[in-house]
């Protein structure tokens, strides 16, 4: 409560009252970290495997419809995992509502063009291929 | 950003290190947390010697032993002195706990710092503004709530129903959890903090409780509940050996039950 308001505890406490959501945040979030678990592995494997065969190997590698997909897949599943693990960072530590909300729309705005950004590098080396 | 350092008039200064006892042997250092809100300055530390042979085994006797024979005017809440009520809740050796039920052998050696529980606003010395906390309590509406007619006699509940609420009914409300949560520090004003929301299951999994989708409806939010990172403070500091964070896992377990 900021100084100058004289509000109840009550009213303090129930605030603007529930948002009745969160809950499909919870679950995507941790839905995306199980995906995860098995596209972390396999892209590192991947990105040192890949590494050895110079850039010409590389765009085979990349080529390939199993690496494409797998590689779409893991870009997905990165952003979308960054973006709502962002929000709740940047909930947490930004009190001040403007800062918070440029930030939350900025978060957005970068985890789709980081996905974006990596679908169009993908589609086209496929498609080139 | 949240505020991660004291306030420039909340910092604390040196204050005051009281006089030694007299012929005592075995003394042992306080350094207590000072503030009167109509005194000019800062918060202080204002260290106090201690002669342990006359002050009793916890840390609420040394309190009143202060209080008694070095500086009366030495500000703290206590009541039951058997950690039944709640009042003594205070930062010890930096720890929440209550001072009733911590005997000063169990601490490290050396000085102990006693400070009042943290991120609350002090209204004197150890004692702390529970406003907030205490209407978060009241928003989880911690009674049984039901439409079907009250029966004549009682409300009938299963043996094996009523040790669902073991370790729930137990709290205390000291406060000890919910100041000592980091997504409690800095979002409170919304966040309901672990004691509350221990509360909140306690009625959620009552057999005999029939709001149980409007409880969670109440609950289902970004900050009144998913503020909760699962860091655990909550339960560490307990001084009742309680888990809120189990708690709070079997709420949030609940909501996806209802949508999945």
């Amino acid at each position: 409560m900021s100084e100058g308001q004289y509000l109840t505890p009550t009213k303090a406490a129930r605030g603007l009252g529930s948002a009745k959501s969160g809950t499909q945040h919870h679950i995507r979030l941790r839905v995306t970290a199980i995906a995860l678990v098995f596209l972390v592995p396999w892209f590192l494997y991947a990105v040192i495997k890949a590494s050895g065969a110079g850039y010409e190997g590389a765009l085979v590698w990349v080529g390939q419809p199993i690496n494409a997909t797998l590689l779409l897949l893991t870009a997905a599943a990165v952003s979308y995992h960054m973006r709502l693990g962002m929000q709740v960072i940047i909930e947490d530590y930004i009190a001040k509502t403007g800062t918070r909300t440029t930030l939350l729309i900025l978060n957005t705005f970068a985890a789709y063009a980081m996905f974006i950004a990596v679908a169009m590098a993908v589609v086209q080396i496929w498609t080139a291929g | 950003m949240v505020q991660l350092t004291l306030p420039q008039n909340s910092k604390v200064k040196k204050g005051k290190t009281w006089p030694k006892p007299q012929g005592a042997t075995n003394l042992r250092a306080f350094r207590i947390y000072r503030f009167t809100p109509e005194e000019e300055g800062n918060p202080r530390w204002d260290t106090y010697w201690v002669d342990m042979d006359r002050a009793g085994t916890m840390i609420l006797d040394v309190l009143i032993y202060i209080k008694n024979n070095i500086d009366p005017t030495l500000a703290f809440r206590r009541s039951c002195r058997e950690g039944v009520c709640g009042s003594c809740a205070m930062n010890i050796a930096g720890r929440n706990t209550i001072a009733c039920t911590k005997g000063f052998e169990e601490l490290p050696s050396g000085e102990v710092v006693i400070a009042p529980l943290p991120h609350q606003p002090v209204v004197k010395d150890l004692i702390p503004d529970l406003t907030n906390f205490y209407a978060q309590h009241a928003y989880v509406q911690p009674f049984l709530k039901t439409s079907t007619p009250t029966p004549e006699k009682e409300w009938r509940q299963s043996a094996e129903d009523r040790t669902k609420l073991d370790g729930l009914y137990e709290c205390i409300l000291c406060a000890s959890c919910s100041t000592s949560c980091p997504s409690y520090w800095w979002n409170g004003d919304k966040y309901l903090g672990p004691a509350a929301l221990l509360q909140a299951y306690r009625w959620l999994i009552d057999s005999r409780d029939e709001a149980t989708g409007e409880r969670l409806d109440d609950l289902e939010d970004p900050f009144k509940l998913y503020r909760c990172h699962t860091i655990m403070n909550c339960t560490q500091v307990c001084p009742k050996g309680l888990n809120p964070a189990e708690a709070i896992a079997k709420i949030k377990h609940m909501m996806v039950e209802r949508v999945a």
